[in-house]
């Protein structure tokens, strides 16, 4: 167990208002957090400042391990659907392929093992037939699918999904949640969700973000808890508190 | 025999120019189309026109002043479009009506008449002189260069600029120096179209392109060899029932894009048909 990824007391946001306050944050290389709170709490802005795409006002965010800090792939990203332009003239091959642009080579070649891995992503995807297909052809679930694969075809160290099931139905999320079961024996993963019931029956643990963040380090919470971390989620999505969904999942954590 | 040779030297510039309007417009088009800049293009279009007015004030080239224009505005909106507490609309709203206002005075105070005022309006590709020409030309050749050697890197900032910016791809630069090339493709092609139809030349041939392919290579291509068809028809339109060449230049390229349309439903149907037939067999 190592650590990949440290925020110290960071401060972030947009303009001039303060999105989050004081967040401190380890992530080590098996975790998988899954990431709970309000519409507007500050989940994609926390996600953010880990992808390097935020910079915080106040506060440090350090990665560990892996001495080429420039190799780029250190982290796979799959974005909030609605930041997705479907309309875009791509095929699902190029979307995936450009998951390995800093292996590109000078004016962004690739080489042919790229092409390879993007096969191989796809076919452990199970969506391999859809390889040359414009991705404006692609339902809801489609398109999550090839987001995914675009994230994970660089065997990044951690993969970061926000909200990846807006959209699919239950099939298609369970389907997800198995493959990121097994994905986590490779990479850390942290996963957005407003579904709790399941992705409580999923993740190793749980934080909630509501413009701070309160790490709860178990799959196990309560209303109270929520109520005390001022992070007003329903758990009565799948009735009952997960803890009864936990039992029917045994994973070796 | 020196006339002969002049009307010999207009025809060839306006042939050129009409190949690398075609040319620069497919591709730059292509762009501006797919990452939604069409507002965005018919803004600086227009703010151009400020630059244009300024030239003819002070007495150089109107193409120049209008590049300048034309790319600092660019440039203006591509860095006050990454602050979020602006709205990017608005601020192409101001500076198109800014940019002709500021036209509209220069060329009031220009004593005199001001010459070909409507070449840069309408448009009129037999005006294009020799310099046009090697300006549009070494254009032509750098989007060329720029866009086959860069092309992974344009599809993918253009598709998903955060995650671009996730491998570290200096997004921020290059967006930059697209914007630049937009203004640029712009100005030099007002001369063939005009100010007020030049977007069409941005636009038209892509939309069609994009009924047929979404692959954004073949859509460059398919919008380059659509837009040479539609603006040699245009001409020859011109030519023959007598009519601004600008403005029959794109009611070709439209009537082009409803053939198009046409054709494609017709096709859609066939193969419907074709279907049902099977299923029913
Ligand atoms: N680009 C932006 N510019 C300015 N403010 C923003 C921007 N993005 C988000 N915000 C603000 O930051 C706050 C947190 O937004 P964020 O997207 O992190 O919420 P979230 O928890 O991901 O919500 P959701 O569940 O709806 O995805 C919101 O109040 C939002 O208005
Ligand atoms: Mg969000």
């Amino acid at each position: 167990m190592s650590k990949i990824v440290e925020l110290k007391s960071v401060f972030a946001g947009y303009n001039n208002e303060i999105i989050l306050n004081d967040v401190s944050f380890e992530i080590f290389d098996d975790d998988f957090i899954g990431i709970i709170g309000p519409n507007g709490g500050g989940k994609t802005t926390l996600l953010n400042v880990i992808l390097g795409l935020i910079k915080p006002v106040k506060g440090s965010i350090e990665f560990f391990g892996d001495s080429d800090a420039n190799k780029n792939n250190k982290i796979g990203y799959l974005p909030q659907i609605n930041q997705i332009d479907k309309k875009f003239p791509i095929s699902v091959c190029d979307v995936v392929l450009s998951g390995l642009i800093y292996s590109s080579g000078i004016f962004y070649k690739h080489p042919k093992e790229d092409r390879i891995k993007v096969r191989e992503t796809l076919e452990r995807l199970g969506i391999c037939e859809l390889c040359d297909k414009p991705i404006g052809e692609l339902s809801g679930g489609q398109m999550q699918k090839v987001l995914l694969a675009r994230a994970i075809v660089s065997s990044p160290r951690l993969l970061i999904l926000d909200e990846p099931n807006t959209f699919v139905d239950n099939k298609f999320e369970g389907e997800l949640y198995e493959i990121l079961v097994q994905l986590n024996k490779e990479m850390a993963i942290i996963i957005v969700s407003h579904d709790i019931g399941t992705i409580s029956a999923y993740v190793k643990t749980i934080a909630c973000v509501n413009r701070g963040l309160h790490y709860h380090k178990s799959n196990k919470i309560s209303e109270q808890q929520l109520a005390s971390y001022n992070c007003p989620i329903k758990l009565i999505t799948h009735g009952e508190v997960p803890h009864t969904v936990l039992k029917t999942h045994n994973h070796s954590f | 025999m020196i006339n002969e040779l002049l009307q010999y030297n207009f025809i060839i510039n306006s042939f050129l120019a009409a190949v690398f309007a075609s040319i620069s417009c497919g591709i730059i088009g292509t762009y501006i189309v797919t990452r939604r800049m069409v507002f965005l293009s018919g803004g600086i279009t227009h703010a151009s026109f400020g630059g244009i007015g300024i030239g003819y004030f002070f007495g150089f080239n109107p193409v120049f002043s209008a590049a300048a224009f034309a790319v600092l505005s660019a440039l203006g909106v591509e860095f006050l479009s990454k602050r979020t507490d602006v709205r990017e609309d608005s601020v192409i709203g101001i500076l198109w009506s800014f940019g002709m206002a500021v036209g509209i005075i220069f060329i009031f105070i220009t004593p005199g008449y001001v010459p070909n005022l409507m070449t840069y309006l309408f448009g009129s590709i037999l005006t294009v002189s020799e310099l046009d020409v090697w300006l549009m030309l070494g254009l032509v050749l750098v989007l060329i260069f720029f866009f086959t050697f860069f092309y992974r890197l344009i599809l993918f900032v253009a598709y998903d600029q955060n995650f671009a910016r996730t491998h570290k791809i200096t997004v921020d630069l290059f967006n930059y120096v697209l914007i630049s090339l937009v203004a640029l493709t712009i100005v030099l092609n007002i001369k063939v179209v005009g100010i007020i139809l030049v977007i069409s030349l941005l636009t038209i041939p892509q939309s069609t392109a994009n009924l047929f392919s979404k692959n954004f290579r073949n859509i460059i291509l398919l919008s380059i060899v659509i837009g040479l068809v539609g603006v040699f028809t245009g001409l020859l339109f011109s030519y023959k029932i007598n009519i601004p060449s600008g403005a029959a230049i794109i009611f070709s390229l439209v009537i082009f894009f409803v053939l198009a349309k046409v054709f494609q439903a017709i096709g859609r149907r066939s193969i419907l048909r074709t279907k049902t037939k099977k299923t029913f067999v």
